[in-house]
């Protein structure tokens, strides 16, 4: 009995937890689906009375989101491969290769990590103003690529490479570009599936920057072109609400697929000194 | 003597992004922060001129800036602390012996923080909407209300906190987490030997090991806290009443739609300096812990 009370508190303290962080969730599932004006009904609907899929027709006709999802996934494909080849080799170098100025360098780059991201916004829109690229993919692409804390990742996991592993490569002949493709980038393998999570997310999800440097429609990102639609379009609940999911849902799969790989970064990033 | 070369040869490209990309904008905003750099100076840079510290003078007299100071300030200091108790809650829960199905649990606390925050901004303004939204029906059932969530000024920034705990708590629950998983066993073990009680283990154990952490936690929050953009700006812009118009919103009004680059710099170097600030609160404490 004395064991019984706290775990059943427990337990219904979790599942009631657990309601109200799926409940929000779950309407904007729920409410795409519903015919136009019944998720502002009352009483509340909590389900559709005829399920449809016809705000996702009007997201992909009449609003032409699937241009926007090409663009977020060009974006954040492009960026998440360059990000992982610049950090990858530039973490690598900086735990296992010898240059002057190695440590001193990087710990200039760790105390650059407490400047905010907005405080270098304008004067780099106005430098890719000045090159002709504000309102390309470019501008979104070009500052992912390369990143303190995807350089910190890779540089902690790959201290912990052998040296005796690299200098057998490189008795065997083998350069500095062929060790890092044939034997680095395999050995670090699982913090660059991490790393290629959080790139891919972080970019999906980013919303401040796109907005500020994409101008045409056409090229805004899913969120950007959303968050657009969603001051247009006040009234149209479940269409935004299909909207919504067509954004969550592409990182909503990926993370619940490499789960394991995603946690692993945070505690890695945050925990660790 | 190949070897020294190669090293600088693979952080060369990051390097290169990194310093033309954010070192040297950065250093940028502060020269233009000296400035009176407008929409003027845009389209003519002949238009520029140095101001000193102007632009900071201006701030100072600025009541729109104390605003969103204040705004900023209630965000990070009441949303801060309260999304941190709510993950060392969830964390809690999860880690206690007698829970169930922990995996499931840890993953749906965790969901909200993999979504795009401009969709569940969106979701969000409707579950607020006075008549219609979820929220104000529920509250309804229990005699509550009906309360204007993002139309009354004194609900509005608590709305908008209450999104963020939302959609933030889990992460500091997996950081709760694997520190609790770090206290020894043994700990405990000796506690109850002395006779503690579940809460005095909990008390005496529990909360000492877990105080680095959580100080860690509530700091790196409040540094990421302070940066509030995009919930304003896609629920309220700012409104109503300018009571949830926040410091990089401001910036961003004054950068990017009124082209005020002088201004618009000075402002961001503000929020640096207080993320500065904070970032060595946090050092000190990680030095006496």
């Amino acid at each position: 009995m004395r064991r019984l009370v706290p775990a059943l508190a427990v337990n219904a303290a979790l599942a009631a937890l657990a309601v109200l962080t799926l409940l929000p969730l779950a309407w904007m599932v729920s409410a795409s689906f519903m015919p136009t004006g019944e998720a502002s009904a009352i009483p509340p609907r909590l389900l559709p009375s005829a399920p449809t899929l016809a705000n996702y027709r009007t997201l992909f006709t009449r609003l032409d989101l699937a241009r926007n999802l090409a663009n977020s996934a060009f974006i954040a494909v492009v960026v998440t491969a360059i990000a992982l080849i610049v950090n990858s080799m530039a973490g690598y170098s900086f735990a296992k290769l010898r240059f002057a100025g190695r440590d001193r360098i990087f710990r200039v780059l760790l105390a650059a990590l407490v400047i905010p991201g907005q405080v270098a916004m304008l004067p780099l829109f106005l430098m890719l103003r000045a090159a002709h690229t504000i309102d390309t993919y470019w501008a979104v692409v070009i500052p992912g690529m390369a990143s303190v804390f995807g350089i910190f990742l890779v540089r902690q996991y790959a201290l912990g490479i052998p040296d005796s592993i690299l200098d057998a490569a490189r008795v065997d002949g083998a350069g500095e570009f062929r060790i890092y493709r044939t034997l680095v980038v395999w050995l670090c393998a699982p913090i660059l599936v991490t790393l290629g999570v959080f790139t891919f997310m972080g970019t999906w999800n980013d919303f401040m920057w796109p907005l500020i440097v994409l101008a045409d429609a056409r090229r805004y990102t899913l969120p950007v072109a959303l968050a657009n639609l969603a001051g247009e379009h006040v009234q149209d609940t479940e269409l935004m609400m299909a909207g919504a999911v067509l954004t969550v849902l592409p990182v909503m799969v990926i993370f619940l697929v490499l789960q394991r790989w995603y946690i692993a970064g945070i505690l890695a990033g945050g925990v660790k000194e | 003597m190949r070897r020294p070369a190669a090293g600088w040869w693979f952080v060369a490209p990051a390097l290169l992004v990194i310093v033309v990309f954010f070192v040297l904008p950065v250093a940028a905003a502060l020269v233009l922060s000296f400035t009176d750099f407008d929409v003027y100076a845009l389209g003519d840079p002949y238009h520029l001129r140095v101001v000193a510290l102007g632009n900071y003078a201006r701030l100072l007299h600025e009541p729109r800036f104390w605003i969103a100071l204040r705004n900023t300030a209630y965000f990070v200091f009441v949303g801060g602390p309260l999304s941190v108790a709510v993950s060392l809650g969830a964390a809690l829960l999860v880690d206690a012996r007698v829970a169930r199905w922990k995996p499931f649990f840890r993953t749906v606390f965790f969901l909200p923080v993999v979504t795009t925050l401009v969709a569940v901004a969106v979701v969000w303004r409707y579950l607020y909407h006075p008549r219609l939204g979820l929220l104000n029906q529920v509250l309804a059932v229990v005699g509550i209300g009906p309360i204007d969530w993002l139309g009354d000024p004194r609900f509005a920034m608590p709305a908008i906190i209450l999104l963020a705990i939302w959609k933030n708590f889990g992460f500091n629950m997996i950081v709760f987490l694997a520190g609790l998983q770090g206290i020894p066993e043994r700990l405990y073990e000796a506690a109850r030997l002395d006779g503690a009680g579940a809460w005095q283990r909990f008390r005496h154990v529990t909360l000492p090991m877990l105080a680095p952490t959580t100080v860690f936690v509530a700091i790196i929050t409040m540094i990421g806290y302070f940066q509030l953009f995009a919930e304003p700006y896609v629920m309220t812009q700012g409104g109503p009443a300018e009571s949830t118009l926040s410091v990089v919103l401001l910036m961003y009004e004054e950068g990017f739609r009124w082209w005020n680059v002088g201004y618009g710099g000075a402002i961001a170097f503000v929020l640096f300096a207080i993320v500065l600030a904070m970032t060595a609160v946090q050092l000190r404490f990680r030095r006496t812990a």
